[in-house]
């Protein structure tokens, strides 16, 4: 066992996959030499020579839509979008053709788009966004986001051996979140949350960057005399119901949280879903904790945006207090 | 083999082969390498898909398909750009390529199941070497550079052509496209069907500058031809496609055509072109100019004129009764079975819904 952070486990899992399979691909802006701008593909290069770790033309679009026909031909495309503000010009190639390939030609898509996102970081503008509900929101695509070192090997190596196309969404706040274990860890199945903490009076449902900010709040709440319980979803889609009615209908409360802004983000289709397949059991309304209604705000006022553990333990202490 | 584009002739603004009268601009015979069997078969290859385009047309104002974009005044560009390739060469269509496809060997009846509605797309593209209609414009380019640049990576020769409208050059996927296939090297073919019109609008409102000379700017060469000369397509075409698989990477051909119908069967040209400009067009007729030539070169008598005529007639007949006899698929299957690989849980439980509320009255 050792201390690794979730950034050498992507690049980890990234050289085992080109390991593993010589038809794996990465490209994108700055991946070659450079290793990225946060370093993820760090002697990818080196290693595996330019045919397969290389940079291209800085253009998201094309960057998607090439990852479409190398696919076609047989390869699997690791394509690297530099930050989440960057991947609008790639949104018509992601959502009219990478979702809906298969669906039209019955040929699959073996592509994982990885994308660092969120906020956190003291960033200037569209470097801290989370678009994960676009995407979440197209049948065809698989949509998942890792909470830790482990899960981001795991997924990684899920995401780029599965036959459908996979946006992985990186938490780039909690790149150098440590965790002691061994690499390679174990496989992460996509489509499976997971129980972060056990708990027993609120069920807090958080994925991505948000999931560390649950365990914070439930440390606190515990020296209260309250347990949270925090799952962390792992993948949005498909998205594993289950495990979170399961939680639900234990606790019979539940908070959702997330850094995207809270209307018409992922959390609402967690709240629906909570509310309608358990609602006999709740004992109070499924609350939401995300980001405000505003286009994410300059460096100096993102604490006050972004959801705390305070923010998380209000909407607790309103749902323990509800009726 | 002589490269093929040197019957293609320098000085000319746009390039042909044949003149407009039939007559000829140089001679193709030994450098295209095609027997006197396949220059009769581009001219049977253009035939059919006209008659089929008709009757695909007839079909739409007959109920019997949603929605039809003819190729009428193009099948010198459908015909002689695929028939220079080698049939593992991959083609990127947009959605007016219904010809090429047929000169690919796709059943013309389940091709057009995609405008009865029924799929949204039928064929397997592995199969064909031919990939689905792209219907957002100019997004199916950088699919065809990705694909050439893993024929590349891969050694394995194959050239891919994609083609696409004038209109498709304003966009920014065909610009970042060709960018990639230069930086890249990769054995594209850019082949433009300029038709002049993309929907309403006019060519001097989609660019200001001249389509072939886009691709200096991106470091390969482009050339204008005579899009409705089937032997300038076939010498273009051959001639880039040569250049491809000798790893000299990509060309773009700007194939000057016209689309004499209507965009698709809900629009009304009539609205923004006059008949005085069809009626000149309809003078440079791919087919009429090609079958002069035939003729006068001794390939082709009335005998084989009329019997190619039939077996068009008679191609036309079967793609109308197999394509009205095609069953409706089942919804469920129809909807759900090609979104996934591997469904999961939820998403079956949605199908099993979805088909339940089928059989349910009620």
């Amino acid at each position: 066992m050792s201390s690794v952070t979730m950034a050498k486990a992507i690049n980890t899992s990234l050289r085992d996959a080109l390991r593993k399979n010589p038809k794996t691909l990465i490209f994108g802006e700055d991946v070659g030499p450079l290793g990225g701008v946060f370093r993820i593909t760090d002697g990818l290069q080196k290693e595996f020579g330019e045919d397969r770790v290389f940079d291209t033309p800085l253009a998201e679009s094309a960057i998607i839509g090439i990852s479409v026909g190398l696919a076609l031909k047989g390869f699997r495309p690791v394509p690297e979008i530099q930050f989440d503000g960057f991947i609008y010009p790639a949104f018509d190639q992601i959502v009219s053709h990478v979702a809906k390939y298969r669906n039209r030609s019955g040929v699959p898509l073996p592509i994982t788009i990885r994308v660092p996102f969120g906020g956190n970081i003291g960033a200037v503008e569209h470097h801290s966004e989370s678009p994960e509900a676009y995407f979440a929101h197209t049948a065809g695509l698989k949509v998942v986001t890792p909470a830790t070192p482990g899960d981001a090997y795991g997924l990684l190596q899920s995401a780029i051996e599965d036959d459908d196309p996979v946006v992985f969404f990186e938490p780039k706040s909690r790149y150098y979140l440590k965790e002691e274990i061994d690499l390679p860890s174990a496989a992460v199945p996509i489509g499976k949350a997971k129980i972060s903490r056990e708990g027993s009076q609120v069920s807090v449902i958080a994925y991505g960057p948000t999931v560390e900010t649950a365990l914070q709040a439930a440390r606190s709440a515990e020296q209260e005399g309250i347990s949270l319980e925090v799952i962390d979803l792992r993948s949005l889609s498909p998205l594993d119901t289950e495990t979170v009615l399961a939680s639900v209908r234990k606790t019979h409360r539940a908070v959702v949280v997330h850094e995207a802004p809270v209307f018409g983000g992922f959390g609402a289709e967690i709240a629906a879903r909570i509310s309608h397949d358990a609602f006999d059991v709740l004992e109070a309304p499924v609350a939401r904790v995300a980001g405000l209604n505003i286009p994410y705000p300059p460096a100096r006022f993102e604490k006050l945006y972004l959801p705390d553990a305070d923010r998380i333990l209000q909407a607790v202490d309103a749902a323990l207090a509800y009726g | 083999m002589a490269d093929s584009a040197q019957v293609v002739r320098e000085q000319d603004p746009v390039r042909s082969v044949l003149r407009a009268d039939g007559s000829l601009a140089g001679d193709p015979r030994r450098a295209l390498g095609l027997t006197p069997e396949g220059f009769v078969d581009l001219y049977r290859k253009m035939v059919s898909i006209r008659r089929a385009d008709q009757e695909a047309l007839n079909l739409q104002r007959q109920g019997e398909l949603g929605l039809w974009g003819q190729f009428l005044g193009q099948e010198a560009a459908h015909v002689g750009a695929t028939m220079a390739l080698e049939p593992t060469d991959w083609i990127f269509p947009s959605y007016r390529e219904f010809g090429m496809a047929m000169c690919r060997g796709i059943d013309p009846a389940t091709m057009l199941t995609v405008f009865r509605g029924l799929t949204h797309g039928a064929w397997d593209p592995r199969k064909f070497h031919f990939a689905p209609l792209a219907i957002p414009v100019a997004t199916q380019v950088p699919h065809a550079v990705g694909f050439a640049m893993g024929s590349r990576l891969e050694g394995s020769g194959e050239v891919v052509l994609v083609t696409f409208g004038d209109g498709a050059t304003s966009a920014g996927d065909w610009h970042e496209a060709m960018n990639f296939a230069g930086v890249f090297k990769a054995p594209v073919i850019f082949l433009c069907q300029n038709n002049y019109w993309a929907i309403s609008v006019p060519l001097p409102r989609q660019t200001a500058g001249r389509i072939a000379d886009r691709a200096a700017g991106y470091g390969f060469p482009g050339i204008r031809i005579d899009g409705n000369d089937v032997l300038a397509v076939f010498a273009a075409t051959r001639a880039a496609a040569e250049r491809a698989r000798r790893g000299d990477g990509p060309y773009l051909i700007e194939a000057q055509t016209y689309r004499m119908g209507a965009h698709t069967s809900s629009d009304d040209p009539t609205r923004y072109r006059t008949a005085a400009e069809l009626e000149a067009w309809s003078s440079k007729d791919p087919i009429a100019r090609y079958e002069r030539w035939l003729r006068a070169e001794g390939l082709l008598d009335q005998a084989g004129v009329d019997g190619i005529g039939k077996e068009a007639e008679s191609t036309a007949e079967k793609m109308r009764t197999r394509l009205r006899e095609a069953p409706a698929p089942d919804p469920g299957k129809a909807m759900f079975d090609r979104v996934y690989s591997r469904p999961s849980p939820g998403f079956q439980q949605e199908r099993e819904e979805f088909e339940s509320s089928l059989e349910s009255p009620g």
